[in-house]
């Protein structure tokens, strides 16, 4: 299945002050993108309106698969999201969690796959227990955990190694290779080690000097 | 400039008219007004809280179509629009309900008495002010935006049930619609003129006002992004 | 489309779910119930009160107990962070039709207890026609349970949520209540079912009409 992301230039302005403007990209699979900048530059909104959470305000973005474009309303089904401002149900155990997720998209995952991707986020141990009880490391893990869930062929990585020890960060960056193997990655750091591991970069602040956008 | 004029002119001319012209009992003469019985002098009333009312109502209808006309293009001048029609609305709104409240109380005896009237120009204020309140709680302004737009919107497809049930639920007290159901008018023409002339001179009140306002907003939004 | 209806139920058992496990809305809901009820209790001691304003009074204890429970379903989501994790897994519409089941199902307890409680503690308060009663208990528990949904899922992306809920609903409201109160009346002075028919009249196409309304517009309130 090829995949390809396209996004014409994409503008947010938020209480008439301007995040960005003029933001213009093409991935496809195989490609990575990191997005870098200052603190409010605009890393994590651009991630939102990629993903389709937030809309720009000018321009848009959108999917293909096999070439054929995909609704917006449906674009959400193709792509995973790390990021720090979502969270998970505390009540409810990591499982939990992931089993709910799974049936509200109507996707049949079988329970050995949830399973395993657990493990492979290191929470195994952990994952009958409720999330209140869980450390900001595991919760960044168990968002990958959720991101991966139906093996989404564009990945999304707000701030990718916060929270993470050494080998939680390892863990990290062996998924972004895998993704990029199968699909398409974009991730928002300011981190210099997330930054090698991308072929392109995005500099949100550069961008700005350049085109004279007022930046915040 | 001629336009602000004219309408200074004509309502200065209604407001004389309606209270100057006397009231007797067999008007012979065209610039005399028939006496009401029960309601006399305070009939002139007519000639001011209906027009305020028709233009309360008036400014929600045209506060809800750019509302809808917001949410389909996304363009912030429909948002300013849609609340500067709000914002006068809220205050024929008000002037409204005081002057049917005065009326009440020389008439019936009561400041308030819950007929279908009095309580379909009370339930409106209560729609403007929790509109207002609704965009005062928000700070984004697309959110401002999008949200009381879908507030009018709600707000607007109830008004419809009031007007079929509050005559239900609650005697009327309001006099005997002048315009009535068989459709002829039984007002006294001298009467309906003036009432006629005020209701076109309150009207093109408030259009004039909403230009007004409206133009305001628009540059208080442009000074504040070039301020940037 | 039976994928919508699957993913709405779920959204509604997540939610039913989560009200079981924390309780902490669940018991003061409960106790809204009973303390409201006693304060009227006292409030009417021995006095013998028609049962016209009975029939408001009972309404007004559903409505403030609307008030402190339904908006509960979309404030949480917010306040916890989990707007945007719903956002990337379930369409719109999914998470408006699992919240309006939850929202309905809740105010249907409530007004079980409220309803049972006054008829039990009330006893001027007597049901002749139970026909009237029932039907307008159901329609009215629907409507304004659809109403609350729409307003909740606005008031939750406001700053000052609680003081303003009764101040947005209530006018929204107001038909339904007016219309309730009358059939309440008549359920209580013994009317024939036909004479309510033009308010159950009512109360199904406010109950039509809002539901569409909100179900179109509510991506509007709910995307960013």
């Amino acid at each position: 299945m090829s995949i390809q992301l396209q996004a014409e230039g994409l503008a947010k302005t938020f209480n008439r002050r301007t995040i960005f403007s003029g933001i213009s990209l093409s991935l496809r699979e195989g490609e990575s993108l990191a997005v870098t900048g200052r603190n409010g530059s605009g890393k994590s909104t651009l991630l939102k309106i990629i993903s389709g959470v937030l809309s720009p305000s000018r321009g848009r973005c959108f999917l293909k698969i096999d070439d054929r474009e995909v609704p917006a309303a449906s674009s959400y089904t193709h792509l995973g999201f790390v990021s720090p401002y979502l969270q998970l149900y505390d009540e409810f155990s990591g499982i939990e969690n992931l089993e709910l997720f799974t049936r509200i998209r109507g996707h049949q995952v079988p329970r050995p796959f949830i399973e395993a991707l657990l493990e492979r986020v290191n929470l195994a141990q952990r994952s009958r227990d409720q999330v209140r009880t869980y450390s900001s490391g595991m919760k960044q893990r168990l968002k990958y955990a959720f991101a991966l869930l139906h093996n989404p062929q564009l990945l999304l990585l707000d701030e990718p190694t916060s929270n993470l020890d050494s080998e939680g960060m390892a863990t990290v960056y062996q998924i972004m290779e895998e993704q990029v193997t199968r699909g398409i990655l974009i991730i928002a750091t300011n981190d210099a080690e997330d930054l090698k591991r991308t072929d392109r970069v995005l500099d949100l602040n550069s961008l700005a000097a350049e085109k004279g956008a007022a930046t915040p | 400039m001629l336009g602000k004029t004219i309408l200074g002119v004509w309502l200065s001319a209604v407001i004389l008219v309606a209270f100057s012209f006397p009231m007797v009992h067999h008007p012979s003469e065209w610039y005399q007004f028939p006496v009401i019985p029960g309601l006399e002098d305070k009939a002139r009333i007519l000639f001011f809280h209906v027009p305020m009312s028709w233009t309360a109502v008036v400014a929600f209808i045209l506060a809800m179509g750019y509302s809808i006309r917001y949410l389909v293009k996304k363009n912030m001048d429909d948002d300013i629009k849609s609340a500067s029609a709000a914002g006068l609305g809220l205050v024929f709104c008000i002037l409204a309900t005081v002057t049917g409240s005065l009326w009440a109380k020389f008439n019936w005896g009561s400041f308030w008495n819950w007929d279908p009237r009095e309580t379909s120009i009370f339930v409106l204020l209560l729609i403007y002010g929790a509109y207002f309140a609704l965009r005062s709680a928000l700070d984004v302004e697309e959110r401002k935006a999008t949200l009381s737009a879908v507030y009018s919107i709600i707000a607007g497809v109830t008004v419809p049930f009031f007007i079929f049930i509050l005559p239900r639920i609650v005697a009327s007290l309001h006099p005997e619609p002048i315009i009535n159901n068989r459709g002829k008018i039984d007002m006294n023409t001298t009467m309906l003129v003036v009432f006629l002339c005020s209701l076109a001179g309150f009207t093109a009140l408030f259009f004039w006002m909403w230009h007004l306002k409206v133009r305001t907003e628009r540059l208080a939004l442009v000074h504040q992004t070039e301020g940037e | 489309m039976s994928s919508l209806w699957y993913a709405s139920v779920t959204i509604f058992v997540k939610d039913l779910r989560s009200e079981l496990r924390t309780r902490y809305s669940l018991n003061s809901l409960l106790m809204f119930v009973i303390t409201t009820l006693s304060v009227i209790l006292f409030s009417l001691g021995s006095e013998n009160v028609s049962s016209d304003v009975l029939s408001g009074v009972l309404w007004i204890i559903i409505f403030f107990s609307t008030m402190s429970g339904l908006s509960r379903s979309f404030v949480s989501e917010e306040e916890r962070g989990t707007v945007m994790t719903l956002q990337l897994t379930a369409r719109p519409l999914a998470v408006f039709f699992g919240k309006l089941l939850f929202n309905t199902v809740l105010l249907a307890a409530l007004n079980l207890l409220t309803v049972t409680l006054y008829l039990l503690f009330i006893t001027n308060f007597v049901v002749q026609n139970y026909t009237i009663f029932i039907t307008t208990m159901g329609l009215g528990t629907i409507g304004l349970a659809s109403a609350s949904t729409i307003l909740a899922a606005i008031i939750a992306k406001a700053n000052t949520k609680g003081t303003l809920y009764p101040v947005l609903s209530f006018p929204i409201l107001l038909p339904l209540l007016l219309t309730v109160i009358n059939a309440t009346k008549m359920s209580v002075e013994g009317a024939a079912v036909y004479e309510a028919f033009s308010e159950f009249q009512i109360l199904i196409s406010y109950f039509i009409v809002i539901t569409t309304i909100s179900y179109l517009l509510f991506e509007f309130v709910w995307k960013e």
